[in-house]
């Protein structure tokens, strides 16, 4: 913090340094997981190291937009949670650190393969799979049958019922057309993307929308993460989760140092910590059904077996690259979203 | 020293000149980066820490050389101690060394950032700089303001304005802060518009982003989609002029009808100024949305098919008419009550009959209300970002795009940039296309004769759909308001109506404990910052704006058209424009205040700063310039002219000012959003958290919580407003009689 001292101080030191002590040492986290997780991560974080935590939350595009923007001068220190790909993006960039955790040996291959990919500028904390819920008091009023497979979405009977996110804002929809590119092959994917097209009644901004809209009876049937359905219905709406039978895509939730931190050792501390055992069991207490990256983390009741659930090989690297996701985002601007619905 | 009479050198010559040298030789020269207000810097090292150095001790220890020319310009003023103010060398010595310090502070503050030389063709010329500097400080901001304020005397002693320097001082002082937080924040989002791949210049990329079908295309008109460009400009043109019509109708019922409840309307007309963002939208989604309880209980009533016909231009019409409708009749009462009643009975004794004198005299009369209430609506409708966020559904519109061009995955500031570039063509057009409809004709009706009469009645044919209307639609807001205050107390809305408290107490709970109160709920955080911003924020506002009214009211000078439009400038530019363009220009040095308090309160300032100056410019021209003069006559100056007369002649646009901007800064959302940081969250960005987190309780508990702190704020406000025009009145009055 202090980057230099003059030695010419002379007796003003002893006061001055007595001072700095006084002084405890901060950290900046921006954090793109949901509010109340992310409070209760900095809070407990500021219990277990005495840190002080500035935290301020903003969703992965947000945030990743706001770290490009102050690249020549960045104000945070730790990025933690919101989907991959941005953090992907970002290591890409330069725009985070590298830094290999001690804490690294804890934890599931996925988190440390993601953080491989990233040139270890990034680290996996948890991950979530793809799927749908759907509004079950609806489905009935409107007498449609129960959706299993990602095909049954595009029968004509549920025009209208289907929402997703735009691709373009989001990355849970991006996440959605790059799995079914890698499910169905690319052609047959956007055939997929384009049937759907028909019966979505509205592209969200926002990832979670989708379901958020179906808890609350505005839409029937929303494309989104398992955990976000999940947590709906703990909420109390009427939301049934669906893991399609063709298997599905998924997101592993990541964190990065910013590149340029001004309290690196405290982000490191951070870094360490968030990946420990203790600091993942605290997304039980949110309602987080994620599934979290420490081996030895407890997961939820009520969260999605991953077991249970098909999951494909997601290949993050590809996808998650500027070109590939440019390329698949034009395409999809070009040949589905233009249909009439 | 040499021998000069005091009385010949101005005080505050020698003031500017001493703080130009503690700016430069005792106060730390760059940001302090604990904050504006920390001073921990005086025992940590200062003066001969680098970072808190004041620049004297930099440049001695032989550090930021590039600061030492600035050592002449500030030499030179104490040569113009020698000299009278009447001799041309003392005003070019001041003009010189004004000009001089200042253009270098703005030249090195721009050539030398964070990474060394800002410019590739000075690292290639003096080879690559191994140091770099931090945003201004104390020191840096003291020491630009000393040449700016020498240079303006410099200019007054010329004679510019008279050579009064208070005024060639304000004029100078507002032209550069303008500049700095309006016209170079937008100057260098525009030229992201053209910034390739690569990082070069090209107007190729221009063209490839602003041909795009999602800004222009048409597909709507064959089944598709339009662009956000049509979709916005339609849905202005619909909202001005619904809310021009709806605010004429409350606006005639309230001067030309007997209708007995006419306070009530002129009370719901505060609301939705004070209401929170997305509220509206909350509620509306409460009440008509797939599940909402008027949809449920139609499609019940006639056995249909519950649809989302809300979401989409439906729905954001319906909640901007809402939100607007209020604007359009502040902006018509004014007008329709100032048609002289003269006019309209002489058209009567001339045996026009009521329609007919409505037709041919009051209306043509109010044009230029209609004009400025529809400018209003469309306006407010492009720049609107809450309503189209909630209730947008496929109907995109620029306001929303420009939002997650930045923020979307797909991160693209040369479209945003684009993107309002075509927002900021739309309402600079209608500025034009209002002015050039008034025309120069003349409206003035009330002139210095005697004003008696009475308004006539409106015809009966007109007041019956135009009673209807206006209490159709009051009853429809008060309906919205009172589902806003259930949405707050209910446990779970649209699953679990039973009513509970839970939401305020999650809010705002307090725990009495030994050492004093603690803030225990989860939204004081931002609510203090919020009160605390919206307070610094106010004062300011008024401040500026009404020295900037002063300016234009009092003050002839040249250029002072172009000054006029730049300080009104900021009301045309969407608030989603300035909170991008501010991150991108503020978040580097000279000028570097992101994530601080500091951004927040400039952006309220400039943001609300027209209003400012309306209300200035509209009080001033009611006060005879006579007592200026004669203030000036009797040997006053200007400053104590403008201290001593005419501000507590203003008291009440001062008010209104004040009431405006406190109100303004804590409900605004467009630009806030782009602007708050860790320590400084406001209460509009966490509110769109919650909304984002479908905890629609929580949400609407805190707003109708601050639609509340803000009535009380407002309430009381106007009561010193009221006693103050009172007093006024009186003062007028004794004046006049004696």
């Amino acid at each position: 913090m202090k980057r230099t001292t003059s030695t010419l101080a002379g007796s003003l030191l002893a006061f001055a340094a007595s001072v700095s002590m006084a002084h405890a040492d901060k950290l900046t986290l921006y954090c793109s997981a949901q509010e109340d997780w992310c409070q209760l991560m900095a809070r407990s974080f500021e219990d277990a190291t005495g840190i002080d935590v500035n935290m301020t939350r903003k969703s992965s595009g947000e945030t990743f937009a706001q770290v490009r923007a102050e690249s020549s001068n960045p104000k945070g220190d730790v990025w933690w949670g919101g989907t991959g790909d941005p953090h992907l993006q970002a290591a890409e960039e330069g725009l985070t650190a590298e830094y290999v955790s001690p804490m690294r040996d804890q934890l599931h291959d996925w988190a440390i393969s993601q953080a491989e990919s990233a040139g270890n500028r990034t680290i996996g904390i948890y991950s979530g799979a793809l799927g749908y819920g759907y509004n079950s008091d609806l489905l009935s009023a409107n007498n449609l049958p129960e959706p299993a497979c990602w095909k049954d979405l595009l029968k004509p009977e549920y025009k209208g019922h289907v929402q997703m996110a735009n691709p373009n804002s989001s990355g849970t929809a991006y996440t959605t057309l790059a799995s079914m590119v890698q499910i169905f092959g690319e052609d047959e994917g956007f055939e997929f993307m384009k049937g759907l097209h028909a019966n979505i009644n509205q592209y969200t901004k926002s990832g979670s929308a989708p379901i958020k809209a179906a808890g609350r009876g505005e839409n029937t049937i929303g494309i989104v993460f398992m955990h976000d359905a999940v947590k709906q219905a703990v909420s109390g709406f009427p939301v049934k989760v669906v893991a399609p039978c063709e298997g599905t895509g998924y997101e592993i939730g990541s964190m990065s140092i910013i590149e340029g931190a001004r309290n690196m050792d405290e982000a490191k501390k951070f870094y360490d910590w968030a990946l420990s055992a203790d600091a993942q069991n605290l997304a039980l207490q949110v309602n987080a059904f994620q599934v979290p990256s420490n081996k030895g983390a407890e997961t939820s009741e009520s969260a999605p077996d991953m077991s249970q659930i098909k999951l494909i090989d997601y290949d993050f690297k590809k996808y998650g690259s500027s070109d590939e996701r440019k390329r698949l985002l034009q395409k999809w601007d070009e040949d589905v979203s233009t249909l009439p619905q | 020293m040499p021998l000069v009479s005091k009385n010949t050198t101005p005080p505050v010559l020698i003031l500017w000149i001493i703080a130009g040298w503690v700016g430069f030789g005792l106060l730390p020269w760059y940001g302090i980066e604990d904050g504006f207000w920390t001073f921990e810097w005086l025992l940590d090292g200062y003066p001969f820490d680098e970072d808190y150095a004041p620049a004297v001790f930099l440049i001695a220890q032989g550090e930021k050389l590039w600061l030492s020319p600035l050592l002449i310009p500030l030499a030179l003023p104490l040569l113009a101690l020698r000299y009278q103010k009447s001799d041309p060398v003392y005003a070019r010595l001041l003009v010189l060394a004004g000009a001089l310090g200042f253009a270098w502070m703005i030249v090195q503050g721009f050539s030398i950032g964070i990474r060394g030389y800002n410019f590739a063709w000075m690292n290639a010329t003096f080879g690559p700089l191994d140091d770099r500097q931090f945003g201004m400080g104390y020191g840096a901001l003291l020491c630009a303001s000393a040449f700016l304020f020498l240079f303006t005397q410099g200019i007054a002693a010329r004679g510019a304005v008279n050579g009064d320097v208070f005024v060639v001082s304000a004029i100078g002082g507002v032209i550069v802060i303008v500049t700095a937080f309006v016209f170079f924040p937008i100057a260098k989002m525009l030229f992201a518009a053209f910034v390739t791949d690569d990082g070069s210049y090209s107007i190729l990329v221009f063209f490839d982003k602003f041909f795009d079908d999602r800004i222009w295309g048409l597909g709507c008109l064959a089944g598709a989609r339009c662009g956000a460009a049509w979709n916005s400009l339609f849905l202005a043109i619909l909202v001005g002029f619904i809310t021009t019509l709806l605010g004429l109708a409350f606006a005639l019922v309230v001067t030309r009808s007997g209708f007995r409840y006419k306070r009530l309307i002129r009370a719901m007309t505060v609301l939705p100024i004070i209401t929170p963002p997305f509220v509206i939208g909350l509620a509306l989604i409460l009440l008509f949305g797939l599940s909402g309880t008027v949809t449920v209980f139609f499609a019940e009533l006639f056995g249909l098919q519950p649809t989302r016909w809300l979401y989409g231009l439906p729905g954001v019409l319906i909640a901007q008419t809402l939100a607007f409708t209020p604007i359009a009749f502040l902006v018509l009462i004014g007008v329709v009550e100032g048609v002289s009643p003269s006019m309209e009975e002489a058209a009567q004794t001339l045996r026009a009959n009521r329609w007919q004198t409505f037709r041919t005299v009051s209306l043509p009369l109010m044009r230029p209300g209609l004009a400025n209430a529809f400018l209003l609506g469309f306006i407010e409708s492009m720049a609107d970002f809450g309503n189209p966020l909630v209730l947008g559904g496929n109907f995109d519109v620029l306001s929303t795009e420009i939002f997650f061009a930045i923020v979307g995955a797909q991160y693209d500031q040369g479209r945003a940039a684009v993107l309002a570039m075509v927002l900021l063509f739309f309402t600079l057009s209608a500025f034009y296309a209002q002015r050039a409809w008034l025309g120069k004709k003349s409206y003035t009706t009330v002139s210095g004769k005697g004003d008696a009469g009475v308004h006539p009645l409106m015809p009966k044919a007109l007041a019956l759909p135009v009673l209807a209307i206006a209490l159709a639609w009051a009853l429809f807001t008060a309906v919205v308001y009172v589902m806003i205050v259930y949405g707050s107390v209910v446990e779970l809305w649209g699953v679990n109506n039973s009513l509970t408290l839970k939401h305020y107490v999650t809010a705002f709970s307090v725990r009495f404990e030994e050492e004093g109160i603690r803030w225990t709920g989860a939204a004081w955080d931002s609510f203090w910052t919020t009160i605390t911003i919206a307070a610094i924020a106010a004062p300011l506002t008024a401040a500026v704006g009404l020295v900037t009214a002063y300016l234009l009211t009092r003050q002839s000078f040249v250029g002072k058209n172009a000054f006029e439009f730049g300080t009104m400038l900021s009301f045309a530019i969407p608030g989603t424009v300035i909170g991008v363009s501010y991150i991108l220009a503020f978040n580097v040095p000279p000028i570097e205040i992101t994530g601080t308090g500091i951004i927040l309160v400039v952006s309220f300032i400039f943001r609300n700063m027209p209003v400012g100056v309306r209300a200035g410019i509209a009080s001033m021209s009611q006060i005879d310039k006579s007592l200026d003069e004669s203030s000036l006559t009797l040997g006053a100056n200007s400053w104590q002219t403008f201290r001593k007369v005419i501000l507590p002649l203003l008291r009440p646009a001062i008010l209104a000012a004040l009431v405006y901007s406190f109100v303004r800064a804590m409900t605004a959302i467009s630009a806030v959003i782009f602007l708050v940081s860790a320590e400084y969250d406001m209460a509009t960005s966490y509110i769109i958290g919650r909304v984002e987190n479908n905890d629609y309780g929580l949400a609407i508990a805190y707003s109708t919580t601050l639609i509340f702190v803000m009535l009380a704020a407002v309430g009381f406000l106007q009561l010193l407003v009221g006693r103050v025009q009172i007093g006024r009145r009186k003062h007028i009055e004794m004046k006049e009689a004696s």
